[in-house]
């Protein structure tokens, strides 16, 4: 799937709930589901900071595309860093570096976080770029 | 007053966030403000929009007839032996940097010590800290045992013959402990020791009478009280406050000016430099009033009390929840929950119950030494008010109940 029919699917997904209590639900699904992160990745170098909870990323990179591993101490912020690595793992960094994320703000996730977590995911969607404007 | 009555004073009680009734319990973080003040503020901005003490204008004089009304009932409010005793500032952290300046200019030295507990508030920590590294003094900590309650027994021990004052919370933020402040003063003035006592969370659920207490200072919010936000006080007894220098210089505060130097002005004017806010501070009156109410009226204090009785036994009959500040005497707790859920952030929990329609605070609550003890990153608190209802106390624990399923 394409980058933009991975966003346009998670717009649709997130547009089946009328309320938030519901998307929150589907994120906390998301969080449980994620892969498991390695324990000795839990590191201060993969800590995203500005987070009120604690956010690990890991990326690395094969055959030119990198692929992401996350995972944090709450699950709602799992469920959120797990949407994002969902849309961004297996792209090439010069298509995560053009890409201007705003599916997020289609999906209202932004303005529906307390202001703490909205700090958060902006940190996660600046680490991820960090990271791909690193391998371009 | 009914529960009903009280709540028709408080429009944005019948609010609704994400479409649902909002059910507002950070009450421990700032009160919400009845019709009576809102309606104070109006008057002051729209009818009475002057600098006090200055002009001899119609609207200045009668800004200031209005502010120093206001210091009459704080005065009233405390007991407070005389008005000029009453000091107002932007809230209660102002007030304890004021005094930990002023004191600290006039009484700490190097090698001096300052006592406070565990379970202050950051505003009752750091400005004490930034003091000590001011003067090369030391800060010594009261401890709790586990229950949340001070080791009152061992502060004997803590005081020295360096021991300059000893600043201490009325009730906790987090614990919702009564402090047996009246021991704590008695220990302290055996010792010529002053006692601070910082009411931020107390002087809202408890009458507080600062001769009978005993204190030598006293610091409150008015925004915890029902009153408009930047507006606190400094309670200092007269015979402290006259050797203390003054915090800020600028206007009001002087006597004389001239380059050859400057006298100040009298209590409580010494302490008051600037544009006071003058706007705000009248609308204590009417928080007072109704602060009054509250303490006094038996159908509410009831209602908090049967509040109280069933959260309370509610959380600690959960084994998944862990409850901090439990005190031996349940007389000795305010309505003030703050706990964990075992295997669940409290930032899941809070943003969930925020859908609900519920206001929690989540995180460290201003209070990190007291985290540390506990061994936790943070908590979630629910704290309430006198126009909280049992409905919404039953909510609150359902909806508890429905979020730590929704996580685990």
């Amino acid at each position: 799937m394409s980058l933009e029919e991975t966003k346009q699917e998670i717009i649709d997904s997130f547009s089946m709930y009328d309320e938030w209590l519901d998307k929150y639900e589907y994120l906390i699904e998301l969080g449980k589901n994620l892969e498991a992160y390695p324990e000795d990745k839990k590191t201060d170098e993969h800590l995203i900071k500005g987070c009120q909870s604690r956010v690990w990323l890991d990326a690395e990179i094969r055959d030119g595309k990198l692929w992401f591993a996350a995972d944090s101490d709450a699950i709602i912020t799992k469920g959120i860093i797990s949407l994002l690595i969902s849309v961004y793992s297996g792209r090439t960094p010069a298509e995560i570096s053009a890409d201007d994320f705003s599916f997020i703000e289609a999906i209202g996730l932004k303005e529906n976080l307390s202001p703490t977590r909205a700090n958060g995911l902006v940190s996660m969607i600046s680490t991820i770029r960090q990271i791909a404007g690193q391998y371009e | 007053m009914t529960v009903t009555e009280i709540r028709s004073e408080f429009p944005i009680l019948s609010s609704k966030v994400y479409s649902r009734p909002l059910v507002y319990l950070d009450n421990a973080a700032s009160s919400q403000r009845p019709l009576s003040v809102v309606r104070k503020l109006d008057e002051m901005s729209l009818e009475a929009n002057a600098n006090i003490h200055r002009a001899v204008h119609a609207l200045s004089a009668r800004a200031t007839d209005e502010f120093e009304a206001a210091r009459d009932a704080v005065r009233k409010a405390l007991n407070a032996e005389f008005r000029e005793e009453i000091i107002f500032t932007s809230g209660a952290t102002a007030s304890v940097n004021l005094l930990a300046f002023s004191f600290g200019e006039a009484f700490v030295g190097e090698g001096d010590e300052i006592i406070v507990s565990r379970a202050e508030h950051h505003s009752n920590i750091v400005p004490w800290q930034l003091l000590c590294q001011r003067k090369k003094a030391s800060l010594k900590v009261l401890e709790i045992d586990e229950n949340g309650e001070l080791f009152v027994e061992s502060l004997e021990k803590l005081i020295s013959q360096k021991t300059k004052i000893i600043a201490i919370s009325q009730i906790s933020n987090v614990l919702g402990c009564v402090n047996p402040l009246r021991e704590i003063v008695e220990t302290a003035h055996k010792y010529g020791i002053p006692v601070l006592v910082d009411g931020a969370q107390g002087f809202v659920h408890l009458q507080t009478d600062v001769q009978e207490l005993g204190c030598d200072f006293y610091v409150f919010s008015g925004h915890k009280i029902f009153a408009a936000t930047g507006t606190g006080v400094l309670y200092g007894k007269k015979e402290w406050l006259d050797k203390l220098p003054p915090y800020m210089g600028g206007g009001e505060m002087i006597a004389t000016v001239s380059f050859d130097g400057t006298t100040f002005a009298a209590l409580p004017h010494k302490f008051e430099a600037g544009t006071q806010n003058f706007n705000a501070v009248p609308t204590l009156i009417p928080a007072l009033e109704l602060r009054n109410v509250c303490l006094s009226d038996p159908l509410l204090l009831q209602n908090m009390e049967e509040m109280k009785a069933y959260v309370l036994d509610a959380l600690l009959s959960d084994p998944r929840i862990t409850l901090y500040g439990v005190p031996r005497r349940t007389m000795d707790k305010i309505p003030l929950f703050s706990f964990t859920v075992k295997g669940v952030h409290h930032e899941d929990l809070a943003l969930i119950m925020d859908k609900m329609g519920i206001a929690l605070r989540s995180g460290q609550m201003c209070a990190e030494p007291l985290m540390d003890y506990f061994g936790v990153s943070g908590m979630l608190r629910a704290s309430f008010a006198p126009y909280n209802t049992m409905d919404e106390a039953r909510y609150f624990i359902e909806s508890l109940d429905k979020a730590i399923k929704m996580l685990i």
